[in-house]
């Protein structure tokens, strides 16, 4: 398996895009992208997009987004595993280059939500769960997650303090992020005081409907040295699955798909998980990070929250967790989110991250984790920094 | 012998009281309550209707029948005024959910309040002919009355089932009497949501003239007079009628009592004297005469006379009774979550 | 999302009768129905019918609900661990949902999940309610 290396990123405008289109979000990305690289060509296009169907209407969209970057004829493919969509494509990529198959491909993701009424929003997202067993009956995403934070908190003790701190923490973040949907702060008393979805979360536990693109070029190491740019590498990539429908769960309060995703990764990486010295990880909602936490191994089951209320998964502190704001503050277009993931960790390794979000000490090691639903998938690449 | 093997109710848990509705439509709420002799009524949430209280009903009826294989089930009908479609049967959906399929007739009565107990005669009579081992007759409303009309403070919710049999009766069937005349005291037309009335004209010429014509002839067929009952119960629109109706035929107040239900429930229309029946049937004894008249608008009533086997005792307990459903774990609502349960209120599509 | 009558019609056996598989070698019984049991991949089983009684394993309220549900909200859902150990997730109605709890006991009851607007069709099936008989 050849070596496979990251060597340049983009980004749309996330948030409320009013102004523009699903076809053009991901274009200002993936234009972004092949400039921040300097590449010439692209040898396929593998896109991270969750439902283009139910939020916008448009399927087969992979060539159309080719085409409309200027790109038209190349191989492109749509890849789906809800709200993992994006890490699943750049898994894509990964897989694509690491074989010799092709050696400069881009792994992007996109999601325009706003297209539709929220209540039709919703129910796009809500396809990620089991239909006919769980939506059937009334679930919704936040509910979802509300019941595995009902019963980890019953389990663990997991205090409503924790998840506030999650979201303090993000927002402190993504304050700094030029990209971010709300780059702004929040306090514990106004999450705490913000209106309840479904118990215990609340609209500050959740992460938004944001409009939005990414883009990554993967390539291999002779071509990333070439270019002359930093680069990254890409020690291991991951993926578990689970059962979609929380009820056939064994647990409730562990995630099964990303503990598989991270051994998996971290196996092929060789590295054990004490060595990652930070991670992109996904929190759709805040008891979702203290959950991955818990499950990528990096904490003990229940000792997630205790941890991250200490202030350790701060930008300075042992385990910096979300740098970027998370899906919290930064947003979360879903099937962009795995690939905006990957952007964070880039800078973040080549030590460009913007406003003095960066973190101390020059990092080497950094994850993604990005989960498609409730935890019935899950991605986790790991990367370092190329010397 | 043929007769009743297995019996059960099932109650919405929700209630709203008459103070409730008076206020919203500047009623005088003590003169209602006197009136109607009708204190609350019961009001079935947006996710119950007719089909889910005769399920509910039936398992509960299944539970009292004993050991009985579902597929030995012939028929099975529903009569309410409220079935949740006006083409699509009700009947089909009970079946399917007690696993009564295929082998077995199926179809919805109607009969304004006396639909459930023609559904009850037509059960009995297939098993008197010895056509099949049990058939299967519920008595289901989840009636509307228009709002700021009296019958708003009595349209209620309610099911009662019965699965009928010859063997292991509880409660053996000795006579019936059906009496019916055309007498239009209540309409729904056809695409329209709330039900008319006569007005005054409901009481003497259609539902006191039906249900003592139906009495007195049973009474008659029967050779038998009010004072060999143990208990009574008519159909009761509100508590008024059910009572004066009774005392008018030489009933007393102890033996309507127990079935005399519409005071705390309203008027369960089709689900009225067959409910009535199960409270009684719960605390009846071995031997006991029960008499039960009902009545539908336009008009007509079914009269039956049952007597109770020993059977009774053991099988009482074997589901909730009505009483406790009537009385226990209630959930009171204020008009507006009445009127949102009930679809009263405007929204978008 | 629309309820196309066949989708829900082939459900049937599992919304009303609440009809579930029991592996011959493990014993194990799942609902909804499978044709292979994920832990064994043993594709022999009989039909079982659940228990209508179990209790809650954890619980939410949904506040902001889909639509469907509007007149209903808030709504509790519940995930519940039913007498013989199969869990299955629904709405827990007829209840004050600030008084819902993890250990409730429950008990199942046949009720309308879902209405297709005024004219199209009535999904049924089975939710929670508070056992207190």
């Amino acid at each position: 398996m050849r070596s496979v290396c990251v060597v340049g990123v983009g980004m749309s405008k996330w948030g409320e895009v009013w102004r523009m289109s699903f076809r053009d979000l991901h274009t200002e990305a993936a234009l972004n992208a092949i400039r921040d690289a300097g590449v010439d060509r692209l040898d396929a296009l593998y896109v991270g997009c969750m439902s283009g169907g139910l939020f916008v209407g448009q399927e087969h969209l992979a060539s159309l987004l080719t085409d409309y970057m200027g790109m038209r004829g190349i191989p492109a493919m749509r890849v789906e595993s809800a709200c993992a969509s994006g890490g699943m494509a750049f898994r894509a990529a990964f897989i694509e280059v690491a074989s010799g198959m092709s050696d400069i491909v881009m792994a992007s993701g996109v999601e325009k939500m706003t297209d539709c009424a929220p209540d039709d929003a919703t129910s796009a997202l809500a396809s990620a769960a089991d239909q006919e067993y769980e939506v059937f009956h009334g679930a919704t995403f936040p509910g979802l997650y509300a019941m595995m934070a009902h019963a980890h908190m019953a389990k663990y003790g997991t205090t409503r303090e924790m998840l506030s701190a999650v979201a303090v923490k993000n927002h402190q973040n993504g304050a700094k992020n030029p990209v971010a949907q709300y780059p702004f702060e929040i306090t514990r008393e106004q999450v705490e005081k913000s209106v309840m979805i479904a118990d215990p979360l609340r609209i500050l536990d959740c992460s938004p409907i944001t409009d939005g693109a990414a883009a990554v070029i993967v390539t291999t190491e002779e071509v990333a040295k070439s270019l002359g740019k930093p680069y990254i590498k890409v020690l291991g990539s991951g993926v578990g699955t689970d059962t979609i429908a929380l009820a056939q769960r064994q647990d409730l309060t562990t995630l099964r798909a990303v503990t598989l995703a991270a051994q998996r990764a971290l196996d092929m990486a060789g590295k054990k998980i004490d060595e990652i010295n930070f991670a992109e990880v996904h929190d759709c909602f805040t008891i979702a990070e203290i959950m991955v936490a818990e499950a990528i191994g990096k904490y003990e089951p229940g000792k997630a929250g205790q941890a991250i209320l200490a202030g350790e998964t701060g930008r300075e502190g042992a385990f910096p967790i979300n740098t970027s704001g998370g899906l919290k503050s930064k947003g979360h277009p879903v099937g962009a989110t795995g690939i905006a993931q990957v952007v964070e960790v880039y800078k973040q390794l080549t030590g460009i991250a913007e406003n003095g979000r960066q973190i101390p000490g020059s990092p080497t090691i950094g994850m993604t984790q990005n989960m498609g639903g409730s935890g019935g998938s899950s991605v986790v690449h790991i990367m370092e920094v190329a010397s | 012998m043929a007769g009743i093997v297995g019996y059960g109710a099932h109650l919405p848990r929700h209630r709203i009281k008459v103070e409730e509705i008076a206020k919203v439509w500047g009623a005088d709420a003590p003169s209602y309550k006197r009136g109607l002799m009708l204190r609350e009524k019961s009001v079935p949430p947006p996710d119950m209707d007719t089909i889910t209280l005769s399920v509910e009903a039936t398992r509960n009826a299944l539970k009292r029948a004993g050991s009985i294989d579902p597929k030995d089930i012939g028929a099975i009908y529903i009569g309410s005024e409220s079935h949740p479609y006006a083409v699509k049967p009700s009947g089909t959906v009970v079946a399917e959910a007690i696993g009564a399929t295929p082998d077995i007739h199926c179809a919805d009565f109607e009969f304004a309040c006396k639909a459930g107990t023609e559904a009850m005669y037509v059960a009995l009579s297939h098993i008197e002919a010895g056509q099949m081992k049990y058939a299967l007759a519920i008595a289901a409303d989840t009636s509307q009355g228009a709002p700021s009309d009296a019958l708003e403070f009595s349209a209620a919710a309610g099911a009662g089932a019965f699965i009928m049999g010859n063997d292991n009766v509880i409660a053996e069937i000795l006579y019936t009497h059906s009496y019916m005349t055309d007498t239009p005291d209540f309409w729904r037309r056809e695409h329209q949501f709330y039900p008319q009335h006569g007005s005054r004209f409901t009481g003497e010429e259609a539902y006191f003239a039906h249900t003592k014509g139906a009495s007195r002839a049973i009474l008659e067929k029967s050779g038998m007079k009010p004072s060999d009952f143990a208990y009574a119960v008519f159909h009761q629109p509100n508590g008024k009628f059910h009572q004066r109706v009774a005392l008018e035929l030489g009933f007393t107040q102890e033996q309507i009592d127990p079935g005399w239900l519409a005071p705390v429930l309203g008027n369960t229309y089709s689900g009225a004297s067959p409910i009535g029946l199960t409270a009684i049937l719960d605390i009846a004894k071995p031997g006991d005469l029960v008499f039960m008249c009902s009545y539908g608008s336009g008009s007509g009533s079914d009269a039956f006379i049952w007597k109770v086997t020993d059977r009774i005792d053991e099988v009482r307990d074997a589901a909730v009774r009505t009483s406790k459903l009537l009385e226990e774990n209630l959930i009171y609502v204020d008009y507006g979550t009445y009127a949102k349960f009930r679809h009263k209120i405007r929204k978008n599509d | 999302m629309k309820m196309f009558v066949p989708r829900n019609w082939r459900e049937y056996p599992s919304r009303y009768r609440l009809e579930a598989s029991r592996f011959t070698k493990s014993g194990t019984v799942y609902y909804p129905k499978r044709m292979v049991d994920p832990e064994t991949g043993d594709t022999e089983q009989e039909t079982v019918n659940l228990p209508l009684s179990g209790k809650v394993l954890t619980y939410t309220v949904i506040r902001t609900s889909p639509d469907q549900w509007k007149d209903l909200a808030p709504y509790a859902l519940a995930i519940v661990e039913l007498e013989d150990g199969t869990r299955m997730m629904g709405q827990l109605t007829d209840c004050n949902v600030e008084e819902v709890s993890i250990g409730m006991e429950v008990r199942l009851e046949f009720r309308r999940v879902q209405t297709e607007g005024h004219s199209g069709v009535l999904s049924y099936g089975h939710k929670f309610v508070p056992k207190w008989y």
